[in-house]
């Protein structure tokens, strides 16, 4: 589904080069799973596959379903099943999150030529999904992360993220402010969202959302390149490890 | 719910984006070009008005013969001639309709084209057109839209005013002003210019010394109107201005709902639009008037537009009374507005709610007065001002309080969004308070749209335009839920296409 080959990136303003050559294949239905010390590029990674402005890819590419990922606009990727959850999900104040998700939801169909649903069945879709991250009505008025706590704000994502219905979801740090019961919620509706057609990067910091989330595949990240990858029990000794260990192999 | 509606809107309008700027090709009835005192008696005699009016008129030309342009708004613009503008226009074959079928098919397709239909069975479904889709509200309920009443006034005179017989039913009077003065005199003679006067300011005098029609409405004691009243103003002939004047009386306990909405062709040269509102309650009556504006903005270099400067003053004139002005500023290449209420009735209250949008080369200089001279008033100001393009927008308000005005109350929020790093907006306010009980809060904030939330929007899958659409439309939500239902949607759309192409 996604491939990445060589990828080196630099931010658009300074000379800074954050990725150096990251080579990473994903196939539809796996999860993988990308560690990382802090500035080893992790969101970075994130942001680039979702278009974000101000960084500047200088070599290398990322092919998504056979297309050239890197040539379409943020909306353009979304429409296509690109799905990013933030690490600090941003606000947007007087915007009822259930308007967002129909503005956002309608908009994706009709990039792809799809009919938009009914404001009923939309209503019903965003309910069902909503119960299961136990988000209710009252929320789901509220203006898009204005005021949310920090499980309010990643569970939102999620519940984005289970309405549009992605084809790759990249979550950005989702444990990140998360109290043990939130993360399990949060990880319960990323899993409900597992599937065959789907593959996820899950980009983390800390072996603890990986109890929850149980990754294919590891993938130790260290000053922009992919230093080693592994099963599930790699990220065990990266936790018993630290990172120091990697970092020398990266250098 | 209305926003990708908005943008489908959006993207039918071509590079053009002023969609109300076609002309109507047709014969116009002009006094001669000027202003002289033979151009107010022949406005005067055109209207067959009674001779106090007359003399009311010429009283008012004559004070503004020695009075001088205000000069204090954050606005510029080369100096207007004022002999070089047609005063009275009106369309040749409209000389004394009677009803629907005197009137030139010309203007009726004027008018449907412009989303307004004036005929009745058109109008029973509401302002909406024909086949259009409901409004839901964020539960998916339907909301029932409400009928409303239309006065439409084309250049210079009233073309025809709908629902009329059914409003006598209530014992609701809306008319043009004209046909008020006929009809009504009395009426007329004791509120005209009792809360504007003659004198007050060099544009309201003006008005008063040549307005040529406007929308009048007197609702008796202890009536809730039955249907939103509205008056669609059109300017139509060239290098004419248009100086209309509304007076809108809420009798003791009563309550209307009214909605102006104007548009205007484009043109290279600027036209002057200077209009006077009077609006009085009485005792325990309430008046809720918005005003949708979409006057010709001016090409993107600010060549042509309109210049709208208008004085809208109500007053609360009974214990309990209650005014609330809401305002959508889209269009116009030069506001200069202040809807304001003089809180004269013990307990009465006055309301401001403003969203103004500033694009191109437009200027803006809008805000209210709340005057508080009775005891325990209280006032609200939520204005919300948003800049784009190398526009000015500049919130400018009054709050003061008599000494007798014991307990007076305001809350005051001013809130402005910039869109790009070319515009300004700017927060005047101005607070006097001769009474020690008197408690007034101002808030302000002015705030950008991030790269942030464009880039969290289109990574959802909204276009550029379509964010920044959501975005100003989450900005404005408090004042827009004050617009009457029929027109939020209709609003919705109108703020996306004033901010096309305002980023990127």
């Amino acid at each position: 589904m996604l491939e990445i080959k060589n990828l080196h990136v630099k931010l658009a303003d300074e000379d800074r080069v954050i990725l150096n050559g990251l080579t990473l294949s994903v196939n539809a239905g796996e999860v993988h799973a990308i560690m990382g010390p802090n500035g080893s590029g992790k969101s970075t990674l994130s942001y680039v596959l979702s278009g974000r402005e101000g960084y500047e890819v200088t070599e290398g590419s990322v092919t998504y379903k056979g297309e050239d990922l890197l040539a379409m606009t943020p909306s353009d990727r979304a429409a296509k099943g690109v799905f990013l959850a933030f690490q600090y999900p941003i606000e947007i104040p007087g915007v009822a999150t259930m308007q967002f998700l129909k503005v956002a939801l309608n908009s994706q169909k009709k990039a792809r030529g799809e009919k938009e649903l009914s404001t009923p069945d939309f209503m019903r879709l965003v309910k069902e999904r909503a119960a299961k991250l136990n988000i209710g009505q009252d929320m789901l008025k509220r203006p898009v992360n204005v005021g949310f706590s920090g499980g309010e704000k990643k569970r939102a994502e999620i519940l984005q993220m289970a309405v549009l219905e992605p084809a790759l979801c990249v979550l950005d740090e989702t444990d990140s402010g998360l109290d043990i019961d939130a993360l399990r919620v949060v990880a319960d509706g990323v899993n409900g969202l597992r599937s065959p057609d789907r593959a996820m990067i899950v980009i983390t910091h800390y072996q603890r959302l990986l109890d929850y989330i149980v990754p294919d595949h590891v993938h130790v990240l260290s000053k922009g390149r992919i230093v080693k990858s592994g099963g599930k029990s790699l990220a065990l000794e990266l936790e018993a490890k630290g990172y120091a260990e990697f970092e020398s192999e990266a250098a | 719910m209305a926003d990708l509606d908005t943008i489908e809107l959006v993207k039918d309008i071509e590079v053009d984006k002023y969609k109300y700027g076609f002309t109507t090709d047709i014969e116009s009835d002009f006094a001669p070009k000027g202003l002289n005192e033979d151009i107010v008696k022949f406005i005067s005699a055109k209207k067959g008005e009674p001779a106090w009016m007359l003399e009311w008129r010429l009283d008012a030309y004559r004070r503004w013969l020695q009075m001088d342009e205000p000069a204090w708004a954050r606005v510029s613009f080369p100096k207007i001639d004022f002999q070089d503008i047609y005063y009275y226009a009106a369309p040749k074959s409209m000389a004394n309709p009677k009803s629907l079928d005197e009137i030139d098919p010309k203007l009726l397709e004027t008018y449907t084209k412009l989303g307004i239909p004036l005929k009745e069975q058109e109008i029973l479904a509401g302002v909406r057109k024909q086949g259009e889709k409901s409004t839901l509200d964020d539960d998916g309920n339907e909301v029932v839209a409400g009928r409303v009443a239309i006065d439409a006034v084309f250049d210079s005179v009233s073309v025809v005013t709908t629902f009329k017989d059914e409003l006598a039913k209530a014992g609701v009077i809306f008319c043009s002003i004209s046909e008020a003065l006929r009809e009504h005199p009395e009426l007329v003679k004791k509120y005209l210019g009792s809360v504007v006067p003659q004198g007050d300011n060099f544009y309201a005098a003006l008005n008063a010394a040549v307005f040529s029609d406007g929308s009048f409405v007197y609702v008796p004691p202890n009536t809730r109107c039955p249907m939103e009243l509205s008056t669609y103003f059109r300017m139509n002939a060239k290098n004419t201005g248009q100086f209309e004047r509304t007076l809108i009386i809420a009798d003791k306990g009563s309550y209307v709902s009214y909605l102006e909405g104007c548009t205007a062709p484009m043109r290279e040269e600027s036209q002057l639009h200077a209009a006077v509102v009077e609006l009085i309650a009485l005792d325990d009556a309430e008046i809720k008037y918005s005003t949708v504006q979409n006057w010709y903005p001016g090409d993107a270099e600010g060549k042509g537009g309109v210049y709208n400067f208008v004085t809208k003053r109500g007053d609360c004139r009974g214990r309990g009374a209650k005014i609330s002005w809401t305002q959508v500023e889209t269009g116009s290449a030069i506001t200069w507005k202040y809807p304001s209420c003089i809180l004269r009735g013990d307990n009465s209250r006055g309301e401001f709610y403003s969203i103004a949008i500033s694009n191109g080369r437009q200027q803006v200089d809008s805000g209210t007065k709340m005057i508080h001279l009775g005891k325990n008033t209280s006032s609200r100001i939520i204005s919300k001002g948003i800049a784009a393009g190398r526009s000015d927008n500049t919130y400018r308000g009054l709050v003061s309080a008599h000494r007798k005005a014991t307990n007076a109350r305001n809350f005051t929020q001013c809130d402005s969004l910039l869109i790009g790093d070319k515009c300004g907006a700017h927060t005047v306010p101005y607070i006097e308070a001769k009474t020690l009980s008197a408690q007034f809060e101002h808030e302000a904030t002015t705030s950008k749209i991030s790269d942030d939330q464009m880039f969290y929007c289109m990574s959802r899958g909204l276009s550029q335009e379509e964010a920044v659409a959501l975005i100003v439309n989450g900005f404005v939500r408090d004042v827009l839920q004050q617009l009457p239902m029929e027109f939020m949607a209709e609003t919705q759309k109108l703020i996306g296409i004033s901010l096309e192409g305002s980023v990127g």
